[in-house]
């Protein structure tokens, strides 16, 4: 069983601040990777990397058979593979949540108005926000924007989704509609590499759980592991709340 | 004061007042056409075009909008002349308009594109979008929904400044309300109701961008509100 | 080569003085008018709002060259056709500008928070105290760039006081092009003319612009 998604001693640096300094991890098929640490730990740059929005310095990166470290990498070829959703939502203002998730299907994949649409609401559906069709973004709450924003995702059938804290911006008592959709997509067997503060989320779903500290993996294990974490490094962040 | 108006040469001169007026709006039509495509590409130039693009159309705008359009519209009416182009004072007027109006329009839609946040385009590429489509579709339309407002009033203005062109004796409103009160040496009275048509013009103007701006912007339509 | 002489340069030099003149007559007037207009739009008492809409939508709506035939003639009917084209030209532009000025000013006076009116209130101050002691200094400060700007419009508009004879930098080049009949050199030369009047401002007021966005980040 070959990974989805593997980094080999990855490293990544902002001018002369390193942000990761060797990270290397698997991803399985159908696993859900959960990514946790502290602010600044380098998990969003980590999982920024695998999508190829930032480049690495050195390492090997691979993602459903795309080499993310060769120059003559495909980008638009990964980018039908991999989907991913952002902490702010990013759904384009001026289009309709139908219109937000149509756009890609019909300008990569070239489907008719007619199937674009029919995609829409079937994956509207499976976020139960079939009744936003004609909505705008700005009449939606965090948790219903977020969720258009997976179901965008969605509707280019990826092999992968990536989530980057995406409810670090909601609202407690919205979180949980976003999470029960993530949820939902592990349990039908999608391959998932989530950062999040989520911790009780992660220890339930996630059936990997990978601790970065100060740019490195400290610790990975199941789910289980936050229950006994080994590292001090782990222990403390656990402690803290976060 | 003993000055009693007079708008009695109305009834000779109305279909005269009409064709200046009609001659005004088609003046202001295609500049406004032609110059929105004109600004709207140098304004992507502008932004991300190479280095040598930014710094001509960057003189360009500079050039324009720090000198009289009175002045434009002499250079260019003159320029073809001496080139040895006969060219007809509408076309001459078109031109220098749609060169002023490029200017003003590319700094306007320079701004839209520059508010379009980098998360966008992130998103875009992210869903696997080209280029061309990211561009097309996730910056430009709403960057240019954004700036409609102001492009709308840069629009009338020009409607109102295509009255300069009056001086290269192109026959719209102003130029027929100067031979109109030469004729009835009614000048006061003349201008009165020149100045009535242009506001009436302008309100014309606003309605017709009002309306577009209803059809093409279909969030606008629902929301009432600009992004 | 060179199609001018010296005379005739020095001709259209003159000329931008007169520029420079008409529109600081024009900056001036239109401040002071505009500011009382921008007043009334933001009055309690609706005709007066309703007066000023009403003055602005009318000059706004109408080409500064009608304006200036306007009062050009206007001024001749009332009796007073000796007077130099000075006086039209100025109160025309002084007119026009007033509009624009109580638009741009409005926006100003209006983008200081309501909780700055209400607290100016709440001390006891008057409305002249609360105006001018507590919103002006703070929608100063905001309404510096733009008005700056549109001295800029101001300098390039005076360019149609040409039109009824005042011998302004435009006009003075028509007057040299007449003696000479070299039409693209001597308005290069007045776009130059022009241009070195309006890029510094520009620039300035650009500048201006920038530090207040800073400033307020």
């Amino acid at each position: 069983m070959s990974a989805v998604v593997s980094l080999r001693d990855v490293h990544k640096s902002f001018g002369a601040v390193e942000v990761l300094k060797g990270v290397t991890f698997d991803v399985g098929p159908g696993e859900v990777t959960a990514v946790i640490g502290a602010s600044g730990s380098g998990k969003s740059t980590a999982l920024r990397c695998v999508n190829a929005l930032e480049t690495i310095n050195s390492g090997e990166i691979t993602v459903c058979g795309h080499k993310i470290h060769d120059p003559a990498l495909d980008r638009r070829a990964l980018r039908r593979d991999v989907g991913i959703v952002f902490q702010s939502y990013n759904l384009f203002p001026h289009l309709t949540v139908e219109q937000n998730i149509m756009l890609a299907p019909r300008s990569v994949k070239k489907l008719s108005k007619s199937d674009a649409r029919a995609l829409a609401h079937e994956v509207l559906e499976k976020v139960g926000l079939a009744d936003k069709a004609e909505s705008y973004p700005e009449q939606l709450s965090g948790g219903q924007a977020q969720r258009v924003a997976i179901a965008r995702s969605l509707a280019m059938k990826p092999k992968l989704m990536l989530f980057d804290e995406v409810t670090s911006a909601l609202d407690p008592q919205l979180t949980g509609e976003v999470l029960r959709v993530m949820e939902d997509l592990a349990r039908g067997g999608m391959s998932m590499v989530l950062v999040t503060h989520e911790m009780a989320f992660a220890r339930r779903v996630a059936n990997k759980v990978v601790f970065m500290h100060k740019g490195k993996v400290q610790e990975e294990g199941p789910g289980a592991m936050l229950e006994n974490p080994q590292s001090q490094e782990l222990r403390a962040f656990l402690s803290n709340g976060l | 004061m003993s000055y009693t108006f007079d708008f009695s040469f109305l009834w000779t001169y109305w279909p005269q007042f009409l064709a200046g007026a009609w001659l005004t709006l088609q003046l202001s039509a295609i500049s406004t056409v032609f110059g929105c495509i004109l600004g709207t590409l140098c304004a992507i130039g502008r932004a991300d075009g190479p280095r040598w693009l930014k710094w001509v159309i960057a003189s360009y705008v500079e050039i324009i909008r720090n000198t009289p359009f009175l002045i434009q519209i002499f250079l260019i009416y003159f320029g073809f002349a001496m080139a040895g182009l006969k060219v007809s004072a509408n076309f001459a007027a078109v031109a220098a308009l749609v060169i002023n109006i490029g200017a003003y329009t590319c700094e306007i839609v320079r701004a839209g594109l520059q508010s379009i946040h980098r998360s966008q385009v992130e998103a875009a590429t992210c869903l696997g979008l080209s280029q061309v489509q990211t561009y097309w579709h996730v910056i430009v339309r709403p960057a240019i929904e954004r700036v409609y407002p102001a492009l709308t009033s840069q629009y009338v203005l020009l409607m109102l400044a295509s009255s300069i062109t009056s001086q290269i004796s192109a026959e719209e409103l102003t130029a027929i309300a100067n031979r109109i009160q030469s004729e009835t040496f009614r000048a006061l009275e003349t201008y009165i109701v020149a100045g009535v048509i242009y506001i009436l013009l302008s309100f014309i103007v606003r309605a017709a961008f009002f309306l577009f701006g209803q059809l093409i912007f279909p969030r606008r339509r629902k929301l009432g509100t600009t992004i | 080569m060179m199609p001018l002489n010296l005379a005739q340069f020095e001709y259209l030099a003159h000329g931008a003085l007169w520029t420079v003149g008409l529109s600081l007559i024009a900056f001036v007037g239109g401040s002071v008018l505009g500011f009382i207009v921008a007043l009334g739009r933001i009055s309690t008492n609706r005709l007066i709002r309703l007066a000023a809409a009403t003055w602005i939508q009318i000059i706004q709506g109408t080409p500064l060259l009608v304006l200036l035939f306007l009062l050009y003639f206007g001024i001749a009917i009332l009796g007073f056709d000796k007077l130099p084209a000075i006086i039209s030209a100025g109160a025309a532009l002084t007119v026009y500008s007033s509009a624009f000025l109580a638009e741009i000013w409005r926006g100003c006076l209006q983008s200081v928070p309501k909780t700055q009116w209400e607290a100016a209130d709440c001390l006891g101050l008057n409305r002249f105290q609360r105006m001018f002691q507590v919103i002006l200094p703070q929608a100063l400060k905001i309404a510096t760039p733009p008005t700056v700007g549109f001295l800029v419009q101001i300098i390039k508009n005076t360019s149609l006081a040409s039109v009824i004879g005042f011998i302004e930098l435009a006009q003075a080049g028509k007057v040299v092009n007449n003696a000479i009949f070299e039409p693209l050199p001597i308005f290069l030369i007045v776009a130059c003319f022009y241009f070195a009047m309006c890029f510094p401002l520009s620039m300035w007021s650009r500048s201006l612009e920038r530090k207040l966005h800073v400033g307020s980040r």
